[in-house]
């Protein structure tokens, strides 16, 4: 199918040419404009592993079909995190020093999703952590050292005066 | 250890280095092997039966061809050598004139767009002359024979003194396993590349590149130099890559299209495209003295191995020798038998037979302490292993065995508070199903222990590089990454040996020589051992260069290495051990760890929900060699027995799975997880590196045994099976 | 294949018009789990995630009228929290978070599986289900919407525009069983409302039959015996019993990969209890 559409992502219009228009977004992040950051671990919103932002709010990019997200502002872990290489956000930093990754595959899905719980509650408890990531699956750390992870970032937020 | 040693350098052994690519990973920018992108690239697709028992009538490709983008359709007569399997070649990489399980791959697909590749092999035309299946594994062994190899993967006995002698305490239970999945996130990916020498090249996340590499050459026709296996970034294991998926068919289409050509397996095709754990039925009877201490035990354990033997022979002996559990037995018999069916075919899941047979042992001494009348734990100590106690194998133990010491640190950990009055704290969660009232909490308590390498006289080995080149440090080593730390542990010995804190780790590929399987805990022994050799060779060759001779603390690698690289590789290998004779006896193990659980469960046993709410453990582990990394592998390992114990069941149907899919096949969310709190016993393992032990086993094969005690507790119910399900508590 | 994305409601029937047979979504939450497992093909598609009057919920008069578009996450918050908290505890057990942010209550309505956890809510409350098409509007009450297996009253050209939901004085309660404490199809789920003024009670039943069930006998029953208070109302234990027994008559499970007859139809019995002890208490 030879069609044209465009997507603005993480700040940038990028042009979706010759595809299929019942592509999901993860795919077109993905395959057509090189955004490998989000994973395909279940297509079925069943693991969060393609965990975007689509006009701020936290969805899964494999139900989004793709030419019906034209017109929103579409955040990958890409586009969340600083440019220059190496660099990471204050969440990332909390992630790698709490031991919290270790396949890494569920990770830039939990990156994006802790963001997004940490913007909207800065103060969140046990629970409410859990809940917010429960729709992140992970099968390697068993989300001891996530938990952790979040607890690290929130309460340094906290005490920068955030 | 030596101490010739710098520990004074930053990320050394014991310290909480954190890993080389987490930077990597965190910021999306590791690359997976479904990540992998070629010019030209290809996607490839399997055709797999959709029957558990069928003869292959007729396949008409023509219209698979017909299709636009389509540059090739594979089928068995394409496939030069048409066997393969992990330890025995009785596994088609694409199915003759008969299919033994569903999903079994009967063609593949080269085409320029995934979806295109999906519809061609949905066009492609089989004829299948539908038989009936064998799904019932005590009907195997008398049914007609599904392979030319027999219905028989291992059929083992252990005798051990006089089975016939009886205490008079006597209780016996059967106990049923279901099958549990590995589950990784990551689901099965690789590219594989023609190559200019006429060979092929394959990008692919594994637990074993050198045996990938060997049954790809011989089902090729090709000699293995022509075949170069390189790691890509895996998203998870458990045992589930250890066996080859998606490697073969990638690599004959590459070389058919002479292009680059991918494979990714959706989520549903990796349910079916990999082993998963042995379903078990377990009888066992123990007797004893009115003061608990054991006198017999005997077990018949049953293992449905599925449509193919990938590591059935060994997860068989695993199941036996370790069926009794961390005790004393003086007196056995052990009768086990893993058979073929048309079920899918079973294999490697981190625990590897011995989760089976904790299951039920622990049930078992739960009985037993019962009938005595003795707590739990005391009845536990009474009869707990040591070193210089006798397995059921005859093995005498000669390393460190700490059982009773994991069984007083776990006992002795405090119990986790009441529940907070929030609905997501209590069984159901935000279903809201059960009130403050409805809920009883129970404690339960298990312990366990397994081998860690492999057994039975396999020649086990692993191979290291050290270069240092202009004081830049590089180490290579084939052990896959498969999320566990390994590359952190490579950092960490080079530190230490080298005093150097800046190690590269090189891309792990068949250019070097194999470290074995990231399987059996034995990668911290055998390929950080590797390592350390490599690095103490080179770093005696630095102080030969040194002009202040041996003994400096502080070598000047940049210097030293400034004219002319150090460059050494290294092997490890652990000692000999034996094979079992006809009465199961014989040294056949390396080493051991053992760990106990506690676990503290919420249920609702009007509706029969569980809520898992927290897990004490003590671990045996020979020595700490990061503890970021060491808690990582007991939270994620008693994930996966909560997963076992309450929720995680492939159902299989008349050879069908009905629940291929993370809907249905359901692993613990962040809303699932217990607490966990660990303590770590320190034993040094004689005679291994650093005296570490492999920690990555041991804490999903007591965990399920402990949430299951619990749930007894609580409720009543008999739950002599895992999973537990609701309609198993209610009554 | 195009993919029209709609911006008035107007535009979305003149596309669905002109294009028969073509697919609606709006999260994609169900419909795109099909498309990527190779089950549904989509040929054109009218997106309307986007039209303004599909969108929101508001107060008009005795009902909260629910826009099609509106999100789970949406339904957890006020005012329909305050208004028809049975369907706020409901959207909370949609999924994940993630799942919740795009799965709307026009599509649980359109995919009208019997297990869609708002459903239970709507029947419970008596909602209408408001449709626009190449005819014009029409109102079809909950319990006439839903004609077996993911089959609905909806009509070929027929957009779900909002669901009316009255807005009743009294206790309401959600209790959805499932195996695990997220993200998890109901095996059995059950919303009452108790509605003071009328002095009735009723419930919905979810996962449990072809639809989503009424309990009409039970909840006839039970309002005739419960003693009424303008505040409340008292049962006994025997009521309580009773409720049940009767509630777990009105279901017709099956067995299925998830579960059984004999536990669904227990597990209901169990829930219709603890329903009504809660909203009597």
């Amino acid at each position: 199918m030879t069609e044209m559409y465009v997507l603005r992502v993480n700040g940038e219009e990028h042009a979706v040419a010759d595809a299929w228009l019942g592509e999901s977004l993860l795919f077109v992040l993905r395959e057509r404009l090189g955004f490998a950051g989000a994973k395909s671990g279940c297509e079925q919103g069943e693991c969060g592993s393609c965990s975007v932002l689509v006009d701020g709010t936290l969805v899964c990019a494999c139900l989004v079909l793709s030419a019906a997200a034209v017109g929103t502002e579409i955040t990958t872990v890409e586009g969340l995190q600083p440019k220059e290489r190496g660099e990471v956000s204050d969440v990332q930093r909390a992630f790698v020093e709490t031991g919290a990754v270790q396949c890494g595959f569920c990770t830039p899905g939990l990156i994006m999703a802790v963001h997004a719980l940490l913007d909207r509650e800065p103060a969140p408890d046990d629970l409410a952590v859990r809940e917010a990531i429960s729709g992140n699956l992970c099968r390697c750390t068993g989300y001891g050292r996530i938990l952790e992870a979040v607890d690290v970032a929130a309460s340094a937020r906290r005490g920068a005066g955030a | 250890m030596s101490v010739d040693v710098d520990t004074r350098v930053a990320g050394g052994i014991g310290q909480r280095a954190i890993r080389p690519d987490g930077i990597a990973k965190v910021r999306g920018e590791f690359s997976f092997a479904g990540d992998l992108w070629a010019d030209g690239m290809l996607w490839g697709q399997a055709l797999r039966s959709p029957h558990p028992s069928a003869r292959i009538r007729s396949i008409d490709i023509g219209p698979a061809l017909a299709i636009t983008g389509v540059h090739a359709v594979l089928t068995a007569d394409d496939v030069p050598l048409n066997r393969y399997g992990l330890e025995h070649r009785d596994q088609p990489v694409l199915a003759d004139d008969i299919v033994r399980y569903t999903g079994e791959p009967v063609a593949v697909v080269a085409a320029e767009h995934p979806d295109t590749a999906r519809r061609a092999c949905a066009a492609i035309v089989v004829d299948y002359e539908i038989l009936d299946p064998v799904v019932d594994p005590e009907r195997s062994v008398d049914a007609p024979l599904l392979h030319p190899e027999g219905n028989v993967f291992r059929d083992l006995v252990i005798r051990r003194g006089d089975p016939d002698t009886r205490g008079p305490v006597v209780v016996e239970g059967t106990y049923e396993i279901g099958m549990q999945d590995q589950a990784f996130m990551g689901p099965e990916a690789g590219l594989a590349s023609p190559a200019d020498d006429g060979g092929v090249d394959l990008v692919v996340s594994t637990q074993w590149l050198h045996n990938d590499r060997d049954q790809v050459a011989e089902c090729l026709g090709m000699p293995p130099e022509l075949v170069r296996l390189t790691l890509g970034g895996v998203g998870g294991a458990f045992g589930a890559r250890e066996d080859v998926s998606l490697h073969i068919h990638a690599c004959l289409l590459a070389v058919r299209t002479g292009r680059p050509v991918k494979i990714v397996y959706s989520r549903a095709e990796s349910f079916l495209g990999h082993v998963h754990r042995h379903p078990a039925r377990i009888w066992m009877r123990h007797s004893a003295q009115p003061d608990g201490e054991i006198v017999s035990f005997e077990s018949r354990i049953l293992l449905d191995g599925g449509a193919y033997r990938s590591s059935s022979y060994h997860v068989t002996a695993n199941a036996a020798c370790f069926a009794a559990g961390p005790y004393r037995v003086p007196n056995a018999y052990v009768h086990a038998t893993a058979v073929r069916t048309n079920n899918p075919p079973c294999g490697a899941m981190r625990g590897f037979g011995v989760v089976q047979s904790c299951f039920a042992h622990e049930g078992q001494m739960d009985r037993l302490a019962d009938a005595c009348g003795i707590d739990p734990v005391e009845l536990r100590l009474r009869n707990a292993l040591a070193p210089g106690d006798e397995l059921l194998t005859g093995q005498r133990i000669e390393g460190a065995l700490p059982v009773a010491e994991v069984i007083r640190a776990c006992a002795a950990l405090p119990l986790p508070a009441p529940a907070p009055d929030d609905v997501l704290a209590r069984p159901g969660g935000a279903g809201r199903t059960a009130d403050v009232g409805d809920v009883r909490r129970g404690v339960g308590f298990a312990v366990g222990f397994k081998n860690l390498m492999y057994a039975e006289g396999y020649m086990d080995g692993s191979v290291a590089r050290c270069r240092i080149d202009a004081g830049v440090v590089t180490i290579s080593c084939a052990a896959a990454e498969v999320g566990q730390g390994f590359v952190t542990l490579v950092q960490q010995i080079a530190r230490t040996v080298l005093g150097v804190e800046d190690v590269i780790v090189a891309p792990a590929d068949t250019a070097i020589a194999s470290a074995g399987s990231t399987s059996a805990s034995r990668q911290t022994m055998m390929s950080g051992g590797a390592v350390e050799k490599a690095c103490r060779a080179a770093r005696a060759e630095l102080e030969a260069r040194a002009r202040g001779g041996a003994g400096d603390d502080h070598l000047d690698v940049a210097a030293l290495t400034a004219d002319s690289p150090v460059d050494v590789t290294d092997e490890y290998h652990h000692r000999l051990t034996h094979p079992l004779d006809a009465d199961g006896q014989g040294d056949a193990h390396v080493s051991f760890a053992c760990a106990a659980h506690r676990a503290v469960v919420d249920v609702d046993p009007e509706l029969g929900l569980v809520r898992v709410v927290h897990l004490a453990t003590a671990q045996d582990v020979g020595r700490v060699l990061n503890p970021l990394q060491v808690t990582g592998q007991i939270e994620g390992g008693i994930a996966q027995g909560v997963g076992l114990a309450v929720m995680e069941e492939l159902i299989v149907e008349d050879g069908r799975v009905r629940n291929a899919s993370f809907t249905d096949y359901l692993i613990p969310t962040a809303l699932d997880a217990p607490t966990v709190e660990a303590t770590l016993i320190e034993e040094a393992e004689p005679g291994a590196p650093f005296g570490a032990k492999g920690v990555g086993e041991p804490p999903t094969i007591s965990s399920t045994p402990a949430i299951v005690a619990a749930i007894r507790a609580a409720s009543g119910a008999a739950c002599t099976r895992v999973p537990v399900r609701p309609r198993d508590i209610v009554r | 294949m195009p993919v029209i994305v709609a911006d008035s409601i107007d535009t979305a029937l003149a596309a669905l018009a002109a294009h028969p047979g073509a697919t609606v979504i709006a999260g994609g939450t169900d419909l795109m789990v099909e498309v990527n497992d190779g089950r549904r093909t989509l040929a054109d598609v009218v997106a309307v995630g986007r039209v303004p009057e599909l969108a929101g919920v508001r107060v008009d008069g005795d009902e909260l009228v629910i826009g099609a578009t509106a999100t789970f996450a949406q339904l957890e918050l006020p005012p329909t929290a305050a208004l028809a908290p049975a369907l706020a505890y409901a959207a909370r057990t949609v999924g994940s978070p993630q799942i919740r942010n795009g799965a709307t209550i026009g599509g649980n309505l359109a995919t009208a599986s019997p297990a869609g956890d708002s459903l239970p809510v709507l029947v419970a409350l008596g909602a209408r289900v408001a449709l626009a098409g190449p005819d014009g509007q029409r109102s079809v009450p909950v319990s006439e919407f839903f004609t077996g297996p993911k089959r609905s009253a909806l009509a070929a050209g027929e957009l779900v525009v909002a669901v009316h939901v009255p807005i009743r004085r009294g206790p309401q309660d959600y209790l959805k069983v499932g195996v695990r404490n997220a993200m998890v199809i109901a095996v059995a789920s059950l919303a009452i409302a108790v509605d003071l003024d009328a002095r009735s009670i009723a419930v919905g039943l979810g996962s449990v039959g072809p639809t989503p069930l009424a309990a009409p006998d039970a909840c006839a029953w039970l309002s005739a015996r419960a003693r009424w208070r303008d505040d409340g109302f008292d049962v006994t234990e025997d009521d309580v019993t009773g409720f049940g027994e009767r509630v777990a008559a009105a279901a017709r499970p099956i067995d299925d990969h998830r579960s059984t007859a004999d536990y669904r139809r227990a597990a209901v019995q169990v829930i219709a209890r603890r329903a009504l002890q809660r909203c009597a208490r």
